[in-house]
């Protein structure tokens, strides 16, 4: 079974076509990226996966739940991060996370809070309001809330985005890591091609809303031509058809 | 069976503790919110009990009419605090551009508004304490001396506080951030039609079918049944009670028609703009 299974999925504003009939799935334990210029459609179609938005057509099914029907059975086992949607700044650390371990009904969570704080370097800062942090200690937050619940399926939206070198490519293996450890399927919205060629097994390329190359980083240079999956992604995004 | 309901119970519950806990949590660090609280009540007590007590010397009140304003203030007020703890609750996730993550979490809409109710009821007993405490202390006026109706009286308006903020807030899901405004205006606007201190005979023709619409009508005309020794007041809070399941019903399906809305137009991802 598919962690992740799209079929056919639209999103219409109007006369504005967001997303157009796009179709995937992404097994458990795969890292799938979605990658499109500005305005391509990544950032609706996570707001689809998540529940966030209504599609216009087509289905979604998460870990076997259809979202239309059951969406709360799939969101309580599934998890977000996004550098573009905050915590709320007064709260510390550990307060920030025992609200979402509560909320995703997380058993033994003063545990998970120290394991989680200590596995991504926060535990110094477990009594800091989230809004002193560093950028890169607020990313880091921002993962420890979505790995709260041990999710099977983790949705990343520009996860190392505003991180300095080390420690983005800190995290990119701590991704790495967790899902080999974990069996955890991963859907990532990024534009650091380095990142991408790193830990996608599946990169989807987006344009006007529709997926119009699929397959490894590899295969995608092999199609295009190209050195580098930067190379293809320019060469999507500025063709003319 | 019995044992899946009473988990999926237990995780309702905890899903709104988490919410409360989000809340209590932000109040330990901000003391001008706490402070926020009681400032508007205490201020209104103060301005018409002083009103109260200038008329009653200068012979332009008899020291029912007294009772009747700063019972008044006091029961108005719980209504303005109840609405408050509720639509600034949820105000609050706005602010910290906190929401998408709670609409992604598994908290059903329907916790999401139980833990608004818990925090509205901790703000209304936070900020109306100091209040009925001055009025003791400054006009020697005892509002539970009234006895336990007075508990229905400001259960009904508590109500009426709660039907509100949900309409407010599913007006805020529609149409984003930029009705936040309303969060502070819309109260004062039934306050006249609320009959709070004059009966509804007072009102113009027109509108006292308006008036007669709102819980807070009956619950003041009751009010003044209570302390006239004219009646028990517990027929008028027995409409007030009908009238606030209504609303709170209808409010309710306006909620869940905007939270759909919202989500097939895709405003949840934009909220704090």
């Amino acid at each position: 079974m598919a962690a992740i299974r799209v079929e056919g999925l639209s999103k219409r504003y109007g006369p504005v076509t967001a997303v157009a009939g796009i179709s995937f799935t992404v097994a458990a334990g795969e890292i799938v990226a979605l990658l499109g210029a500005n305005g391509a459609g990544k950032t609706t179609t996570l707001a689809m996966l998540l529940g966030l938005v209504l599609p216009s057509a087509g289905r979604i099914e998460i870990l076997g739940h259809d979202m239309a029907r059951d969406r709360f059975a799939a969101l309580a086992r599934m998890n977000f991060a996004s550098p573009y949607i905050a915590l709320p700044a007064r709260l510390s650390v550990a307060e920030n996370l025992r609200v979402y371990g509560h909320l995703y009904g997380v058993a033994g969570l003063e545990r998970r809070i120290r394991e989680l704080a200590g596995e991504l370097d926060l535990l110094a800062f477990l009594d800091r309001p989230a809004g002193t942090l560093s950028a890169g200690q607020k990313t880091r937050l921002a993962l420890a809330k979505a790995l709260i619940n041990r999710p099977a399926v983790l949705l990343l939206d520009e996860p190392t985005a505003s991180l300095d070198p080390d420690t983005a490519d800190r995290l990119r293996a701590w991704l790495a890591a967790y899902r080999a450890a974990s069996g955890c399927a991963i859907l990532l919205a990024s534009h650091n091609m380095a990142e991408v060629e790193r830990l996608s097994d599946q990169v989807l390329m987006l344009r006007q809303g529709a997926i119009v190359a699929r397959g490894s980083p590899a295969a995608l240079c092999g199609q295009f031509g190209r050195d580098t999956l930067e190379a293809v992604f320019l060469a999507i995004a500025r063709a003319t058809w | 069976m019995a044992k899946g309901a009473m988990s999926a119970g237990l995780g309702a519950a905890r899903r709104v503790w988490a919410l409360v806990y989000r809340h209590l949590a932000l109040y330990r660090r901000s003391w001008p919110r706490l402070l926020d609280f009681a400032y508007g009540p205490v201020l209104q007590l103060l301005i018409w009990g002083f009103t109260a007590r200038f008329l009653a010397a200068h012979g332009g009140a008899s020291a029912g009419l007294a009772g009747l304003l700063i019972a008044g203030v006091l029961l108005w007020e719980a209504a303005l605090a109840s609405q408050l703890g509720f639509s600034v609750s949820f105000l609050e996730e706005i602010w910290s551009r906190n929401l998408g993550h709670l609409f992604v979490s598994p908290l059903r809409p329907w916790e999401l508004i139980a833990a608004l109710i818990v925090m509205s009821v901790l703000r209304l007993l936070a900020g109306m304490m100091p209040a009925i405490l001055l009025a003791f202390l400054l006009y020697a006026f005892d509002i539970f001396a009234l006895g336990p109706v007075v508990l229905l009286l400001f259960a009904n308006l508590a109500a009426m506080g709660w039907w509100v903020a949900l309409g407010i807030v599913a007006f805020i899901l529609r149409h984003g951030a930029g009705a936040e405004g309303l969060v502070w205006t819309v109260m004062f606007g039934l306050t006249p039609l609320s009959a709070v201190f004059y009966p509804v005979s007072a009102l113009p023709a027109a509108l006292r079918p308006l008036a007669w619409a709102l819980p807070s009508a009956h619950v003041f005309e009751g009010l003044r049944a209570a302390l006239s020794g004219g009646g028990s007041g517990f027929r008028d809070l027995a409409f007030a009670f009908g009238l606030n399941l209504v609303w709170l019903l209808a409010m309710a399906l306006l909620f869940r028609r905007e939270l759909h809305a919202a989500r097939r137009g895709g405003a949840l991802v934009s909220l704090g703009e």
